[in-house]
């Protein structure tokens, strides 16, 4: 296989303003295969905009994206789905009436003829869930019933169920009690073991340095540190985050 | 150290006054896992008070009647229940229901259509009107309470006008026989049964049934994992005017006649009978079955009135009465369920 010297996402100058609102003002931000970039920064920095433009939900009002060194334009998150890349949100896209097995095969049900196929929507979801080593009492258990951190692991099983190249997370521990935290961290690595790159958001940054192999941090919508996780510390990055860097 | 600065908002429900106990709520958090038993325990409920009250009520006439009676009730309901799940509201049922079973009239007896021809056309015309509310819904972008209103008088006006107000009557033994009795049971229920057959493999078990609920249920998240969701709209849409449509052919076999006046305020009937079923208004909630038995209750309790000679106008009252209460303990059980 002839190596790409092109990352696997590379975003030049995306600017987005939100009426007068300057949410990103040119930032730069790449993600190679399999990598996993913690992306923080205090609230109002631009972290979820920037994402959300990498997820196809907001369109850049200035600025390029490439996947693959191909200059792209996502106009819809299936536009971006297309490409291998998923999210995870934070206000978690689940249906709550569904069941478990009905929300991780939502829109892309197996079907036998013109009937969902439920018992093979069951083994594959229950195989996936076992495969990221996720336990769930019963698939037939609406997810409304279900903890958060159950429902984070439903939504996390849905976007890897599509053999994805990148899961973006938006907040994926908030919320969570610290197992249940520890336990989604621990699905990022799996993720990571498949060759899956991930970009995720937190406001926690021992759970950035738990699994991060690279730190960018924002600003008022501007990208002030891009760091291998190695060779920063947790002090620095708070002072890069507030402006005392 | 930042750890821990979650901005987490914990929404509490209201809890029920002290005096009504946790019995009350466990019941009625029970009672919204179980809507079908809610309907079925009314239903019965509801039976066993009117063969006490009325010696008639157990007859076999009126059984039949019941019967009869509630096959045109329960095929609007059935479409009435899909739009319901996504979340939207039909209005126009019972005027469409009006619009279909002239056309069905009409293409009879004046144009002498053989009988399937006519039964078809009144369940295209359904369709059409159904398909024309699904268009308004979903490329207009009404909303669907506006929409479906407008279609309620666009109908009923368009039914005046074909008709000249007058009732196409004494139709050909090849259309009334659906008024007639397979044994004891009318053709009308079984039809009817039939239809709710079809529409429950439909809801039960397709992707297209599938995405009807997840729509109801969260349609951004819907829309997120690539459900067309106006597609499903459209379609729910068409498939409430084609049960109107039905039921509208019903109704003109059952009664012999085609009148313009057929169905009105029948939405209130549909409505109400999803609701006592155990749909949820807001969508991605409820059953076939359960709206089945919730047009039985309807229809039970019109009977019983009947029987008891109360005034069409308490009618109205007790109607109103019922739908009040089956929402108000549903929207509790909603509130206690988790």
């Amino acid at each position: 296989m002839r190596s790409d010297p092109q990352p696997f996402v590379r975003m030049v100058g995306i600017m987005k303003r939100f009426g007068g609102i300057h949410a990103l003002r040119g930032v730069d931000f790449t993600v190679d295969r399999g990598e996993v970039v913690g992306l923080v920064g205090d609230n109002g920095a631009g972290k979820s905009t920037l994402i959300k433009i990498l997820a196809g939900v907001y369109q850049p009002d200035q600025g390029e994206l490439y996947i693959d060194g191909e200059r792209v334009r996502f106009k819809s998150p299936l536009d971006a789905k297309a490409r291998g890349i998923e999210t995870v949100y934070q206000e978690l896209a689940l249906v709550d009436q569904l069941d478990v097995s009905a929300n991780i095969f939502l829109g892309r049900e197996p079907t036998f003829g013109p009937f969902i196929d439920r018992s093979r929507m069951r083994q594959e979801a229950h195989a996936l869930l076992t495969s990221l080593q996720i336990q769930i009492d019963s698939l037939r258990t609406p997810v409304g019933q279900l903890s958060g951190g159950q429902r984070q692991a439903v939504a996390i099983a849905r976007a890897v169920r599509t053999e994805p190249r990148l899961v973006i997370f938006d907040e994926p521990t908030a919320a969570l009690a610290p197992p249940e935290a520890a336990r989604v961290l621990e699905l990022v690595r799996r993720l990571r073991a498949r060759g899956i790159a991930v970009v995720f958001i937190t406001h926690t940054l021992q759970h950035v340095f738990a699994v991060a192999d690279r730190i960018v941090v924002l600003r008022s919508g501007t990208k002030v540190a891009d760091r291998p996780a190695a060779a920063t510390t947790l002090e620095e990055v708070v002072r890069q985050m507030v402006g005392e860097g | 150290m930042r750890d821990g600065e979650f901005e987490r908002v914990e929404v509490t429900l209201p809890r029920p006054p002290r005096w009504q106990g946790i019995r009350l709520r466990e019941w009625l958090s029970q009672l919204n896992r179980n809507r079908e038993l809610f309907a079925l325990s009314t239903l019965l409920g509801l039976s066993a008070l009117s063969s006490a009250l009325s010696p008639h009520f157990l007859t076999e006439t009126n059984l039949k009647n019941l019967l009869a009676h509630v096959s045109v009730l329960a095929a609007v309901t059935a479409g009435e229940t899909f739009v319901m799940l996504t979340g939207g509201i039909d209005l126009s049922v019972g005027s469409v229901l009006a619009l279909s079973g002239v056309a069905s009239g009409m293409a009879i007896q004046w144009w002498r259509w053989p009988a399937p021809f006519a039964t078809l056309a009144g369940v295209a015309v359904g369709l059409a009107c159904g398909a024309v509310n699904g268009f308004l819904v979903t490329r207009v972008r009404i909303p669907s309470f506006i929409a479906t209103l407008a279609m309620l008088a666009i109908a009923r006006g368009l039914t005046l006008l074909l008709s000249g107000g007058e009732s196409i009557s004494d139709f050909p033994a090849s259309f009334t026989w659906l008024a007639g009795f397979v044994g004891p049971i009318p053709v009308l229920i079984l039809a009817v049964l039939l239809l709710y057959a079809g529409l429950q493999v439909v809801l039960g078990a397709t992707p297209f049934g599938q995405h009807i609920y997840a729509i109801g249920g969260n349609e951004q998240a819907a829309r997120l994992v690539g459900i067309r969701a106006d597609r499903v709209k459209f379609l729910v849409f068409s498939i409430s005017g084609g049960c109107a449509g039905c039921a509208g052919v019903l109704l003109a076999a059952r009664l012999n006649s085609a009148y313009p006046n057929a169905g009105v305020g029948l939405e209130l009937d549909a409505i109400a009978s999803s609701v006592l079923g155990g749909v949820s208004f807001t969508g991605g909630v409820g059953s076939l079955v359960g709206a089945f038995m919730g047009a039985m209750v309807v229809t039970v309790l019109g009977t019983l009135l009947n029987l008891l000679n109360v005034s069409p106008f308490y009618q109205f009252l007790a109607k109103g009465a019922i739908l009040l209460l089956a929402a108000i303990s549903l929207a509790r059980g909603v509130m206690y369920a988790k």
